[in-house]
């Protein structure tokens, strides 16, 4: 038997990183006997962090707890732990929307952090009741009293009924499950009789268990034996089972209005389960799904190869596994005439590309050469027609191109005093407009809106040394907007780079074209021949630099007739050679395009 | 011209190590003359009885340091080498020598033993720059050398070592015009190579010192090239230069891929048995290579066949440091003609017929070229 709705509490936890969402998480599902003493290990959510243990990205998880209030009821609370960055806004945005509830949880040491800002934003927008938690009161830095104020100051919540708690010694806890169940709304509509409709919040790939579906049931029931229909993917399937997590995985007959749990249906491709998407029953339908639904779209691009090219088909598989748990990441086949067989690939958004970056290297032992990140851009042609920009090096000729449109964002700083000028100079340098600049108490909380190429690139690092470490950084995408970009095109005896090609401002083009040659002009051995390295504007050259040939290359002294040594000293370059590409006459090592990708954007 | 067979003897020993060599060479205080009197005997006698009916074109004692043996052991070693081949009537017969006095007062035995020819290591004209390299001898005691070996023998060589740190090319000029002074058909002028294992690599890798890069090093070895063939002594290799006839003839048979025996510790051979051309290497260790002869008759590791492909490129690496080239009959097509004119137009190398030959520019980077071209 299902639970009625007044009975529900749904409720997310929004943190900025370490302020103690895994903790408080833990002392909640063992204060409400989720786990026994012995079963209990730290940051359980963490630990039974699909991430690990079947090597999943980052994904919404759920624990329902029984909690028995004072009122002598006892309530079901399901706690949606959220992936906790804005590349997963979209993913974000529908667990939020399973809930009518979010704890704010706040690091009473700390203070509100950026991300912290970006989430609350989201959870208002959704609708939510928020439940501001000052954490970590046991440490004797802490300063609830700052803390409420900053709520109060930079986000605008009243912060009278904040409940301060530590996640780590169990302070108050009973008062915060308390306060869940009396400050928090159990959901607002459902019908039993209804249609069955069901939100998929998230689903993950098992290798037991085929897709495993998160769910949050509005109207009617999900029951074992079901059939029923995916509504946007139009996919129909017979449920197989259904259950909840506590964190332990426990079946169940029903899953009922309110409620959250999970559901298993035989899927074995994870893309046919779309986030967002509504669950209805296939016989009798609902009549209209739920709103705001948006298939998954990538942001950010750049090309992975492998440093041995041997390791394509590697790499290939790789992909193919990760594809299997994370239908957010695409990726096709590209041939580099400077990097060899690759794969051009799309993430959401930074971290996203990083967490791939970093799996590829680390659970499948890759040596990777990553091109410069880009966005896409929406190129006008003349003819009216319009086309999306994936890789730079697919840009079409420039008679051919109106305007190119580029993707922007909305960033959100928060940065002590006395860095702030040189987060101003940084946002300005990368084309920032400024929306917003305020204070809060000797913090700046600084809005800007920035190109997202310009963002890709480094800026995060850049922005975390100029400001040592104390700065932080969110962003929510804002549209496209026409300007003025140029492909910059690097040349090495006349030939084309593929590899590093890249969509450039035309007002950074010459300083970028010119700072790449010199770059190269180090980089490249010199060779028999000089090599003529050039930066160009659609045709144009903009800047040059000449690397002359090899002055002197010669072993002096001939080892008595060790003719050997010398042989085998040739052919190890021979097979260095391998790893060469030829432009012209001469022959450039694959190292040399690596590193000066890798330099990023040093000056 | 008869067919180049040569025969290289290693002397693995000397009185101190130089801190820029990494050659086969120890500080050994007591050596027992008359054991390596036979194992020389044991080994020479080994080859020969694989390669029956060959005339010895040269003989070369290397090192280490050989003036430092008994010249009764030059003159075994010798007389071994007549009693099991015979020997060309002009053979060249060098002994590499160090030039401090003791030395220098043992070249008239080492003459009677059959030695015509000296390659001196002198290094450098320049006293203080002799401390640096570690030399047991100064400027003055060189010279001294120089005069008794010119008196002494038919031919005489000497080495110097330049590109030292912070050697400019107008030092390096001034002290090379010193050198040609006592010069005499030939000379080998090696630069400076840093080797790992060293006491140098060490000191370099500190940075106690900084070696010319690559272009003072090219400078100062176009400055050589320029002095030495106003001198009447152009290169003839990338480092060793000499007079019309005064080559090393020994040394040519390495460049011209012709057959050679190795004797001594870890000496290296090349020798063509049933049509087939094997490298014998023989152990490192004095010790462990007396023991080997003592055992096997000879002290080399298994012999290798080199391979069609080893054999064109070791062909090619070894001739192309000759300034008179190369031919490459036989193995046109595994060449690309289209490189090779490329470094023509670079002034590099030239194509004569069959003849490939580096010019001096191309000699400087041969490297560069081997490594375009194979
Ligand atoms: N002293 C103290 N430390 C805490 C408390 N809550 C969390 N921590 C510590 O803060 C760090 C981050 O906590 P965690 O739960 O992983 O944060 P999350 O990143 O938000 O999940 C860990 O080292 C925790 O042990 C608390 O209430 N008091
Ligand atoms: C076998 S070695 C030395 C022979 C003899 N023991 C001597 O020291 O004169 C032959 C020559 O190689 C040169 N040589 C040795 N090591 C060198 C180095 N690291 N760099 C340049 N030349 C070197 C020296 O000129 C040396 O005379
Ligand atoms: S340079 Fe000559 S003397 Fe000096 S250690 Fe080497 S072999 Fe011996
Ligand atoms: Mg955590």
């Amino acid at each position: 038997m299902s639970k009625p709705l007044e009975h529900i509490r749904n409720f997310a936890i929004i943190a900025h990183i370490d302020h103690g969402k895994s903790t408080l998480a833990d002392r909640l599902i063992q204060t409400c006997g989720g786990l026994e003493e012995r079963e209990m290990k730290e940051q359980v959510l963490d630990s039974m962090e699909i991430e690990r243990e079947r090597g999943i990205t980052i994904k919404a998880q759920t624990v329902r707890l029984a909690y028995t209030a004072k009122d002598g009821i006892e309530y079901q609370l399901n706690l949606m732990d959220t992936p906790g960055h804005v590349d997963f806004a979209y993913e974000v945005s529908r667990s939020l929307a399973s809930c009518e509830g979010s704890l704010l949880v706040v690091d009473s040491t700390q203070g509100v952090e950026a991300q912290t800002l970006a989430n609350v934003y989201q959870a208002i927008e959704n609708d939510h009741e928020i439940l501001p938690v000052i954490n970590k009161i046991d440490l004797p830095a802490a300063d609830i009293d700052k803390a409420k104020e900053q709520i109060e100051d930079v986000i605008g919540l009243d912060a009278t009924d904040a409940v301060p708690v530590s996640g780590k010694t169990g302070i108050n806890i009973d008062q915060l499950l308390e306060a869940i169940v009396t400050k928090l709304p159990c959901p607002k509509e459902g019908a039993a009789d209804k249609p069955t409709k069901a939100l998929l919040v998230d689903s993950w790939y098992d290798s037991y268990l085929g897709v495993v579906i998160l769910v949050r049931v509005i109207d009617g029931y999900l029951r074992k034996g079901q059939k029923i229909r995916f509504m946007k993917a139009k996919a129909t399937r017979d449920i197989d089972r259904v259950g909840m997590f506590t964190p332990k995985h426990v079946l169940l007959d029903e899953l009922g209005p309110g409620e959250m749990g999970f559901i298993t249906a035989s899927i074995k491709d994870i893309s046919e389960t779309k986030v967002g998407d509504t669950i209805t029953d296939e016989k009798k339908p609902c009549e209209t799904a739920l709103p705001g639904f948006k298939p998954s779209i990538p942001m950010v691009f750049c090309s992975l190869f492998p440093v041995d090219a041997s390791e394509y088909e590697k790499l290939r598989d790789s992909l193919g596994k990760i594809k299997l748990n994370d239908a957010s990441l695409h990726y096709e086949t590209e041939s580099s005439q400077a990097l060899g067989l690759g794969f051009r690939c799309g993430f959401l958004g930074l971290l996203h590309m990083e967490i791939i970056q970093e799996r590829l290297e680390r659970e499948f032992d890759l040596d990777l050469i990553p091109t410069a990140p880009s966005v896409v851009y929406k190129i006008n042609m003349t003819d009216g027609s319009q086309i999306e920009l994936y890789n730079p090096v697919d840009m079409p000729d420039v008679q051919r191109i109106k305007s190119v449109e580029e993707p922007w964002i909305k960033a959100t700083i928060l940065v002590p005093d006395e860095y702030l000028g040189g987060i101003l100079t940084l946002c300005q340098e990368r084309r920032g407009v400024q929306i917003e600049l305020n204070y809060a108490g000797n913090r700046a909380l600084v809005v800007y809106r920035l190109p997202l190429n310009e963002v890709v690139f480094d800026f995060y690092d850049r922005l975390k040394s100029i400001s040592r470490g104390y700065a932080s950084f969110d962003y929510a995408l804002d549209g496209y907007d026409e300007n003025d970009l140029v492909k910059l095109e690097i040349r090495v005896n006349q030939e084309p780079v593929d590899a590093l090609a890249m969509i450039v401002h035309k007002d950074a083009a010459e300083s970028r074209g010119r700072q790449l040659c010199e770059r190269l002009k180090d980089l490249i051995p010199r060779q028999m021949f000089k090599i003529a390295i050039q930066a160009a504007l659609g045709g144009k050259i903009i800047a040059a630099e000449h690397l002359s040939a090899l002055r002197k290359d010669v072993t002096a002294k001939c080892y008595g007739g060790d003719v050997s040594r010398k042989r085998k000293l040739l052919e190890k370059q021979k097979k260095g050679k391998k790893k060469m590409r030829q432009y012209g006459n001469v022959e450039i090592p694959q190292s040399a395009f690596i590193n000066a990708l890798k330099m990023g954007d040093d000056k | 011209m008869s067919e180049l067979f040569g025969v290289y003897i290693h002397w693995p020993f000397c009185a101190s190590k130089c801190p820029y060599c990494d050659f086969n060479s120890h500080v050994a205080s007591n050596i027992d003359h008359h054991a390596w009197r036979d194992a020389y005997r044991r080994e020479i006698e080994y080859y020969a009885s694989l390669l029956k009916g060959r005339v010895v074109t040269s003989v070369f004692f290397g090192g280490g340091t050989p003036s430092l043996m008994q010249p009764e052991t030059t003159a075994h070693v010798l007389d071994t080498i007549a009693e099991n081949w015979s020997v060309a009537r002009d053979a060249e017969i060098t002994l590499e020598a160090n030039p401090t006095s003791v030395e220098a007062g043992k070249f008239r035995d080492f003459k009677s033993a059959g030695v015509n020819r000296v390659s001196l290591g002198v290094q450098s004209m320049r006293d203080d720059e002799l401390k640096f390299l570690g030399r047991q001898h100064t400027a003055a005691e060189a010279i001294k050398a120089i005069t008794i070996a010119r008196d002494t023998f038919e031919r005489y060589s000497f080495d110097l070592i330049y590109a030292r740190p912070e050697q400019s090319v107008t030092d390096w000029r001034a002290e090379l015009q010193d050198a040609l002074r006592y010069a005499d058909g030939h000379l080998s002028l090696y630069q400076l190579t840093i080797e790992p294992g060293t006491a140098f690599h060490t000191m370099y890798q500190r940075k106690d010192f900084e070696v010319p890069d690559e272009d003072d090093g090219g400078a100062l070895y176009e400055a050589t090239q320029e002095v030495m063939e106003e001198a009447g002594l152009p290169a003839y290799e990338v480092s060793n230069h000499a007079a019309a006839g005064q080559e090393s003839l020994h040394n040519m048979t390495y460049w011209r891929y012709g057959d050679y025996v190795g004797i001594g510790p870890g000496a290296h051979g090349r020798i063509t048995m049933n049509g087939q051309k094997q490298a014998t290497r023989a152990h490192k260790a004095p010790d462990v290579w007396m023991g080997r002869v003592k055992e096997n008759g000879h002290g080399s590791h298994d012999f290798e066949v080199i391979t069609d492909d080893q054999l064109f490129e070791e062909a090619m690496m070894m001739g192309l440091r000759l300034r008179d080239g190369v031919s490459i009959t036989g193995y046109e097509e595994r060449f690309d003609m289209g490189r090779i004119h490329a470094l023509e137009g670079e002034g590099l190398v030239t194509l004569n017929g069959q003849t490939l030959q580096p010019t001096v520019k191309g000699l400087q980077r041969l490297n560069g070229i081997l490594n375009y071209l194979l």
